[in-house]
């Protein structure tokens, strides 16, 4: 591990830049002592701006979500509320991306990491959840497994197609958002969504005393607005920042991997691999093909798990008897 | 059963219009009818002042969740656009067709229409989250959403059913202009201001009567577009309940049942509030309607069928849990009362020709009105408890519905203004055309003319 984050380091520098290829996802810092060199991870933003300061070589010490201590040029630091993009650039998508998801079901342990990084990050209370962890059964005679649910980012979205005023949009980099602005309430696109993505502000939600003054941009969804409908929505303000959304960097046993298409690939924050050859070599399918939704995530059976499956359903109740 | 009397000559034809607008002209309520608008006002209050709750707080007040995001507003939209279809029905279908014997029933029919219509427009806005941005539709509308599709037919057929009614009403708005006295100031100047001048010359008959046909023709694909449109909402889903071909022609079906329902509960009301008005609402018209509503069942009943037992046939993956549902489930028992009390009783009873009367045919109209209520609240709420994905990780409140009582309260107020309006027009408008009535029973334009002459000649 230690190698992997010097020679991840190493590939930080500006010379990187010139390794021809396009654009990929910068991870930034806090997933950079976790990538593993050498698979092209560049910048959303391009070198330049910053090559002065790199040029001083000035650097900062950071901590990685696993603990780690690393040193890291201060040009690549960006402070994660200095992104706020206005409604109308939020609107066109990062150029030349498409992201994907993938989930890998035979990594999960139900450990709702995930959710928790989901629900802290967009200021969600605890009964409004973006991403929702399935106990799945196809059948009685068939094992149980755990199927983590974001929001699907449909290539032929349904949601989007019935909105009426154009309030939920599909970007060109696959993205699809809710700009809670202009949305009227009228949830038609929660009907039309096969997957239940959907939650709905029904009251006043809270909005944390120091977010109070956040602008409000479709790419953070915050603050988050009265009788409007919300969803998932790939955290496109850390992946301009060149960082993975919070569910990926969040799950300690690498479920998520998150890419460009484009690029053919995806990364679950350790290791960084081509998505053609993960969906071939694990047999990768999405959820209800058959609707013709073309979803952006993809799922790796749950085969060969990692854990064994243990039922969450005592842990549920108990928290309801101690509510009531 | 009486068959209708034409007068042997002008001089009767006179006395008969004499008697028309005695017994037609708007009378003031009694006891009964203002007790009846000040309750129709009550509730319509308790409503406003729920949905001053709904603004303030969000729609938490009612019971929708995350799941069930669509309740009974929805449901509710969906019954008023159905019962407005009848205006169509009786006004356009049976005029078109020369059915001589719905005139005295085309002012009912299309009164009803109006009202259902516009309350259908409101109680979509007060499903809204946003009610604040309903201008946005405007703004932003984007043409592929069947949301934008009904605001324009909704918006489309509001228009033309309002100058269905109100072209026919011309002369009405006159006779009352001009034979209501002793009536207040503002009453007078309102028969003024909306008479638009009508002077009782040939040429405005000729005009109304090529406007109330090119309407008629109009109203038809309109009025069943709207009810398709209104089904598409839920049929251009993927869910298993509505992902239907047959929602646009089973709606379609089930609006014109309840719509002819309405009217006959409304014939029944006014025959017993007026006591003269059973000279020109007979026993031949509630025989008829109620022929009529046994075809209209008949076909509704007819795609029902289509609609519950293929699928019910196959119980494939997603659509059985739902049907199980209703069939022997939860909802069992809501869908076999709607499906029996207010589908197939109404149709065996009304083969019989003595229940083709007044009184046993209220009963039945009540019965297939709060029937098609239901039936509609079973469209639109347990589909939305049969996702495809498991109802997992939401609250327990979540994963079922009970309308709240700020729900009902909104629901009742609509359904009590869409009665207001029926009946502050019953108050100041003449419900049956007198003109009609007088053409019906071959009473020339000419003799009505001569008539009125007299009579302002008297004054």
């Amino acid at each position: 591990m230690e190698d992997q984050n010097k020679n991840n380091e190493d590939n930080k520098t500006p010379e990187s830049n010139e390794s021809g290829r396009r654009d990929f996802l910068k991870f930034g810092v806090l997933a950079a002592g976790l990538t593993v060199a050498g698979v092209g991870l560049q910048k959303v933003f391009s070198g330049e701006k910053n090559s002065d300061e790199k040029a001083s070589g000035e650097k900062v010490k950071v901590l990685t979500t696993d603990g780690k201590l690393i040193e890291v040029y201060a040009a690549d630091v960006k402070k994660a509320d200095a992104c706020c993009v206005p409604s109308a650039e939020a609107r066109q998508g990062i150029p030349g991306k498409k992201f994907v998801m993938v989930i890998d079901l035979s990594r999960c342990k139900d450990a709702l990491k995930c959710q928790k990084s989901c629900e802290k990050h967009h200021q969600l209370p605890e009964q409004d959840k973006w991403l929702k962890v399935f106990k799945m059964q196809e059948s009685e005679e068939t094992a149980p497994y755990w199927m983590p649910k974001p929001c699907f980012h449909c290539d032929h979205p349904p949601c989007v197609k019935v909105c009426p005023v154009d309030a939920t949009f599909k970007r060109t980099d696959g993205i699809v958002l809710v700009d809670n602005e202009r949305c009227i309430g009228c949830r038609f696109c929660m009907a039309a969504c096969p997957y239940s993505a959907r939650v709905f502000n029904w009251s006043e939600p809270v909005t944390p005393a120091r977010h109070e003054n956040d602008t409000y941009s479709p790419e953070t969804s915050t603050p988050r607005k009265k009788g409007t409908v919300e969803k998932c929505d790939f955290c496109p303000d850390v992946i301009r920042q060149g960082k993975l959304p919070h569910c990926v960097t969040a799950c300690p046993n690498g479920v998520y991997y998150f890419g460009d298409q484009n690029e053919d690939t995806v990364t679950n924050g350790d290791t960084t691999v081509r998505l053609s050859q993960l969906l071939r070599d694990k047999a990768g399918y999405r959820y209800l093909e058959s609707l013709g939704t073309e979803p952006s995530v993809y799922y790796l059976p749950a085969a060969n798990r990692i854990f064994p499956f243990k039922d969450r359903e005592i842990k549920d109740e108990k928290k309801e008897e101690s509510k009531s | 059963m009486k068959d209708i009397i034409k007068p042997k000559d002008d001089a009767e034809a006179i006395q008969m219009l004499h008697q028309f607008n005695e017994d037609l002209l708007p009378k003031k309520f009694g006891k009964i009818g203002v007790t009846w608008t000040i309750f129709l006002c009550l509730v319509i209050a308790n409503g406003l002042f729920c949905y001053y709750k709904q603004l303030k707080f969000g729609l938490s007040v009612t019971g929708l969740g995350d799941q069930v995001s669509w309740g009974i507003y929805i449901s509710n939209f969906v019954f008023f656009v159905a019962v407005s279809l009848v205006g169509s029905l009786i006004t356009a279908v049976l005029y078109l067709l020369n059915v001589n014997w719905r005139s005295p029933l085309t002012r009912i029919a299309e009164v009803i229409a109006v009202a259902c219509i516009v309350f259908a427009g409101l109680i979509i806005i007060v499903d809204m989250g946003r009610p604040d941005r309903i201008l946005n539709m405007f703004i932003y509308g984007r043409i592929q959403s069947p949301i934008v599709w009904d605001v324009i037919v909704v918006m489309t057929y509001m228009t033309i059913s309002v100058l269905l009614l109100y072209f026919p009403l011309l002369p009405g708005i006159a006779f009352c202009r001009d034979h209501l006295k002793n009536i207040p100031k503002w009453q007078k100047w309102m028969y003024k201001f909306l008479s638009f001048g009508w002077k009782w010359n040939p040429e405005q008959f000729k005009i109304v009567k090529r406007a109330i046909t090119i309407l008629s023709v109009l109203i038809i694909p309109v009025a069943l577009s709207i009810h398709t449109v209104t089904s598409w909402l839920f049929a251009t889903t993927f869910r298993p309940g509505w992902d239907s071909t047959n929602f646009g022609a089973y709606f379609v079906a089930g609006a014109f049942m309840v719509g002819a329902g309405a009217v006959i509960a409304a014939m029944y009301v006014l025959i017993k509030f007026y006591p003269r008005y059973d000279q020109y609402i007979t026993d031949k018209h509630f025989d008829r309607m109620g022929k009529l509503l046994v075809l209209l069942s008949l076909v509704y009943m007819y795609f029902t069928v289509n609609e519950y037992m293929i699928p019910g046939y196959k119980m494939k993956g997603e659509e059985a849990a739902h049907l199980t549902e209703l069939f022997v489930g939860k909802y069992a028992l809501m869908f076999w009362s709607v499906q029996i009390f207010g589908m197939i009783i109404p149709i065996i009873l009304l083969m019989f020709k003595k229940f083709r009367r007044p009184f046993p045919m209220f009963v039945i109209a009540i019965c297939v009105i709060v029937g098609a209520w239901f039936k509609r609240f079973l469209i639109v709420i347990p589909t939305l408890l049969h996702p495809f994905l498991p109802m997992q990780e939401i609250s327990e409140s979540a994963k079922s519905y009970s309308p709240t009582y700020p729900e009902w309260s909104i629901t009742f107020a609509s359904l009590a203004g869409a009665l207001l309006i029926i009946t502050v027009f019953i108050r100041y408008f003449p419900i049956i055309s007198i003109w009609e009535v007088a053409e019906e029973r071959g009473i020339e334009h000419d003799v009505i003319y001569k008539h009125l002459n007299e009579l302002n000649e008297k004054e």
